[in-house]
């Protein structure tokens, strides 16, 4: 369902390019279940709900959302953590969520994952060494043994610590220590892909800087594609090479970060932007806000058609009764402009001033 | 990719952001800041000393008393006051009914009470801790079963099921006693354990070791059960002191240990009949068994604040 | 009229380690009818601070040697007890970050906010029921009358926090305190909250002291910033001509190291090293080890908040230099 034309677009200079991994139609329902001894399903969390996208080596891809679109879920099913209810994520042509045992292990060498909470992502009653040397216990073939302690302090070194600091436990290290810590371990195998669930959002402003400069610097050295997921709509512009915008356990949008960012057309996304915060109170005076009504819908009960429509300023019958798909609206097909992106919207239109100057 | 003249150098870390203050490049691991922090509480000092004494009754009861707790000799029946001025000999407590040294009886009877705690809290711990864990790791309909099963065990009424258990024994020695409690009080650690995997199952190294691609038992072991133990060694620490408040009860309703082996319970119980002429006969044991599970309670109690400041 | 005024406030905790020095010498002020932006990291001492002014600081361990919280030029910390508690709710409120453990689950929200009225000002419970709902009418709770028996799990995030934006309002204070507000919100619920915050700050002409580490916030709501590095004020001024010109290399740091929506950079300036260890605060100007232009004087003596122009100080010894870069 991802766009050929934005694709080929993007890709136009370097030829094309075989998408190192391409998810499709992905679906994960959450079963709701009642009864003590008995349990019987009385209805289902649709945390994701049909979502299809492509990942290319060596970019990276942002997805953003707010709390509850299903975007963390994602991340855990393409790292295999979940069963997805249906759909097919493909990792250089195989179907990743069919393997299990060997097969599966040797692909999880190729997509590591760094965590949001510093705090709970690294085991408090082992040593950093142990830690970092983790996944090559797991996966001896990738170091021998003698050779592990010299590897994991030159991964050590690579994320800008200590490498003598070894021997020390997590909590003897602040939060953005400890994400560099994560980072390292995620790197130990030398992947392909590594998927990061807010990987900043935890940390205090003045590091988190630190930390995103860090990923793109190691992404340059090692050739990494990335899935950045992140609520934060300016770091993931700033690190993006493309961005999806989730709500409700599906794709509203998805295009290159200038077509999302400076060309959205679909009403969720321009909402989203007017409504983050820019840190520079001169162009507060020149900008719409969009302020949307209510709250996100529970994702147990999504509302019919368009999952948006009932916050939508936009919203008709019509909305209700069809869903919108993915797709390149008719009227800017042509037009070669920026707008010509995916957008889930049955009246997907560009709106002037919705960001910035 | 080759690095190109822009990419930025990596930020490393001055001196000045050494992460723990004053400390050695070496590691702190959880268990010894615990350890530490134990090391200086009162509390834990005073259960320490207390332990420490009890064990050393335990297996050198020779170096507290030279008296026999078995030799009677009914001359000395009920005699006397107790000599508190005597001490270690063996009318420091005075005598019992049958002429044996109440001081000798106190002694050797920590070998039976402090064997039952022991042994009953070891084998709770294990077997406890694997059901939790199986329970709380696999979850599903293990879980629901396992569970159930804990739930039925809970149901008896502790001191009741005992009692009934321990009825069909002809020969109630100390393991047979230990064998009673651990048949009835294991579920309080599966719950526990059961819990607390469930919480450490959630976190993210968890999942971060899954990602890795690591086996089960690797994930058992290297992740949760570190992690899980601290709340079960908790309530393990305290519960020991129950089970030999539980020993004691047995025996005193006469269907715990039996003669000849010493135990405090017993000795209470034979002491109830002359509470009035010689209340020293029940008050000494009793005071022991109270001892006793105080400070196993109050080792519990530094051992959680040490492991959770959090809780505290 | 100067509504709140802290003067020189110092603020200790006796912990294992020792004394942290977690506040140090503040002082600001809050007129009625503006917005103060309290910025800074974590522990940086903007809560504290909060916490102190609130008189809700858990003592011991934490301890006030020194210092004045001057109220409508009352000094909050001679007052006796009785006296400050009849401040709290009635002439100041705080809205806490997150609103799910401020609220009482066991007991429904309209009886939460009636409590206010029937505790300070002796309603009957008809009475502060008819205010409840009139309270989640004006911060815009849908249905408030059938809602008003809900319990706050009932509520979502947004909605909770307007609840306990209605409770804050409820006796109409003079000050309200938030700390970080919005920061467990989703953005576009975040934008609704602030509105609402700043609607009805207008309306009442409140002092608003807000505390957050968000420097796109601050630039939305705020009309003067006090920005806060390891206890101290680094930094004070007028939104606009701070984030125009920081006089104060931290400050300075902050707004470069922040991604902008506007700008697509490809790497972002980063401030080196971590926040400081409360409890071994460096000596000199405790930003020392991690500003670019320190020099031998940074290290070894305390730069003084100086004048940098009206309205305006920097705690910098080359604030010259770094306004005029």
């Amino acid at each position: 369902m991802t766009e050929q034309s934005e694709q080929s677009r993007k890709n136009g200079s370097e030829g094309k390019r075989e998408p190192i991994l391409e998810v499709r139609d992905l679906v994960k329902h959450f079963p709701l279940s009642k009864g003590v001894l008995l349990k019987r399903q009385v209805g289902a969390v649709k945390a994701v709900d049909g979502i299809s996208f492509d990942l290319y080596p060596g970019e990276t891809l942002g997805i953003v959302g707010e709390s509850g679109c299903g975007k963390s879920t994602v991340a855990k099913l393409l790292m295999n953590l979940e069963r997805p209810t249906a759909g097919t994520i493909k990792y250089k042509g195989e179907d990743i969520t069919r393997l299990s045992g060997r097969a599966l292990r040797e692909v999880r060498r190729n997509i590591q994952m760094v965590f949001q909470d510093p705090y709970t992502s690294l085991n408090p009653r082992m040593t950093v060494g142990d830690i970092i040397g983790e996944p090559f216990d797991i996966h001896p073939e990738v170091a021998p043994k003698g050779d592990r302690r010299r590897r994991v302090q030159e991964l050590l070194d690579v994320v800008g610590l200590n490498p003598e600091y070894i021997n020390r436990y997590p909590h003897q290290f602040s939060g953005g220590q400890r994400q560099r810590i994560g980072i390292a371990r995620g790197l130990a195998l030398r992947p392909e892909i590594i998927v990061a669930d807010e990987p900043v959002s935890a940390l205090d402003v003045s590091v988190q800087a630190q930390v995103v400069n860090l990923m793109e610097q190691l992404q340059d050295e090692f050739g990494l594609s990335y899935m950045f997921i992140a609520h934060d709509l300016s770091i993931v512009r700033h690190i993006s090479d493309r961005v999806g915008v989730m709500y409700l356990g599906k794709m509203a949008e998805i295009g290159t970060d200038e077509q999302i960012y400076e060309h959205p057309t679909h009403p969720y996304t321009q909402a989203l932007l007017s409504a983050v915060p820019v840190p520079d109170p001169e162009i507060r005076e020149g900008r719409e806000r969009i302020v949307l009504e209510g709250d996100v819908p529970s994702p147990a009960n999504p509302p019919s058609g368009c999952r948006f429509r009932t916050r939508c300023w936009k919203a008709e019958a019509r909305c209700a009764e069809e869903t919108p798909l993915l797709a390149v609206p008719k009227v800017f097909e042509a037009a070669g402009t920026g707008a010509a992106h995916a957008s889930a919207c049955h009246f997907a239109e560009e709106r002037a001033a919705v960001v910035v100057a | 990719m080759p690095e190109t003249a822009t990419a930025p150098a990596p930020v490393v870390l001055g001196k000045n952001q050494e992460p723990a203050p004053g400390q050695s490049p070496k590691g702190r691991s959880l268990w010894s800041d615990a350890w530490r922090d134990l090391r200086r509480k009162p509390l834990f000092i005073i259960s320490a000393v207390l332990i420490v004494l009890l064990l050393a009754m335990v297996f050198f009861p020779g170096l507290f008393t030279s008296a026999s707790p078995i030799d009677a000799d009914l001359t000395k029946h009920f005699q006397g006051e107790p000599n508190y001025g005597h001490f270690f000999a063996p009318d420091w407590f005075g005598y019992d009914g049958q002429g044996r040294s109440v001081w000798a009886r106190m002694v050797y009877g920590a070998r039976a009470s402090v064997t039952v705690g022991v042994v009953v809290t070891l084998v709770v711990t294990i077997l406890g801790g694997i059901v939790g864990l199986v329970a709380g790791y696999f979850g599903g309909w293990l879980d629901s079963l396992l569970s159930r099963v804990t739930d039925i065990f809970q149901g008896i009424p502790f001191l009741l099921g005992a009692m009934v258990v321990l009825t069909s024994f002809a020969e109630r020695k100390v393991w047979v006693v230990s064998a009673a409690l651990i048949f009835l009080g294991w579920t309080q650690i599966a719950r526990v354990a059961r819990g607390a995997v469930i919480t450490v199952k959630q976190a993210d190294y968890v999942h971060a070791a899954k990602s890795l691609g690591a086996s089960t038992s690797r994930i058992m072991f290297r992740h949760i059960v570190p992690n899980a133990l601290a709340p079960v060694i908790v309530i393990a620490t305290t519960a020991l002191g129950g089970y030999i408040g539980a020993e004691a009860t047995l025996s005193y309703l006469g269907i715990g240990l039996a003669d000849p082996t010493v135990s405090w319970g017993i000795d209470v119980s034979s002491g109830k009949d002359a509470l009035r002429t010689a209340p020293h006969v029940l008050i000494s044991p009793a005071i022991m068994v109270s001892i006793t599970v105080l400070a196993f309670i109050m080792l519990g109690d530094a051992v959680r604040n040490a492991l959770d400041p959090k809780s505290r | 009229m100067t509504l709140l005024e802290v003067r020189d406030l110092h603020v200790d905790f006796h912990t294992r380690d020792g004394i942290v020095k977690a506040v140090n010498g503040v002082n600001y002020s809050v007129d009625a009818g503006e917005t103060l932006a309290v910025l800074g990291e974590s522990g940086s001492g903007k809560s504290v601070t909060a916490q102190a002014i609130m008189g809700i600081l858990d003592m011991p361990p934490g301890r006030i040697p020194k210092g004045e919280i001057l109220f409508q030029g009352e000094d909050m910390l001679t007052m006796s007890k009785e006296q400050r508690r009849k401040l709290r709710g009635a002439k100041i409120a705080m809205i806490f970050q997150d609103a799910l453990s401020s609220l009482n689950p066991v007991l429904s929200v309209g009886y939460q906010l009636g409590e206010m009225f029937r505790v300070h000002q002796g309603l009957s419970r008809k009475e502060a029921r008819a205010k409840s709902i009139e309270l989640m009418d004006r911060v815009n709770i849908p249905a408030a009358k059938d809602r008003v028996r809900d319990y706050p799990h009932q509520f979502s995030g947004g909605m909770r926090q307007r609840i306990m934006i209605a409770m804050a309002l409820a006796l109409e204070p003079d000050l309200i305190i938030a700390d970080e507000p919005t920061t467990a919100l989703d953005v576009t619920v975040q934008a609704q909250v602030m509105e609402l915050l700043a609607d009805l700050q207008r309306e009442f002409n409140m002092g608003l002291i807000l505390i957050t580490h968000d420097l796109g916030v601050v630039a939305d709501v705020a009309d003067k910033i006090a920005v806060m590095y390891a206890g101290r004020i680094v930094e004070t001024a007028p939104v606009k001509e701070l984030y125009k010109a920081p006089a104060h290399p931290y400050t300075r740091g902050l707004l470069d190291s922040i991604p902008r929506l506007d700008q697509k950079g490809r790497e972002l300036y980063a401030i080196q090293g971590l926040p400081p260890n409360m409890s071994r605060v460096p000596e000199g100007c405790a930003f020392h080890p991690r500003c670019p232009a320190a020099q031998d004087i940074c290290r070894s003596e305390l730069p003084p908040l100086a004048e940098v122009g009206a309205g305006r100080g920097s705690a910098c010894h080359f604030w010259k230099e770094t306004l005029g870069d």
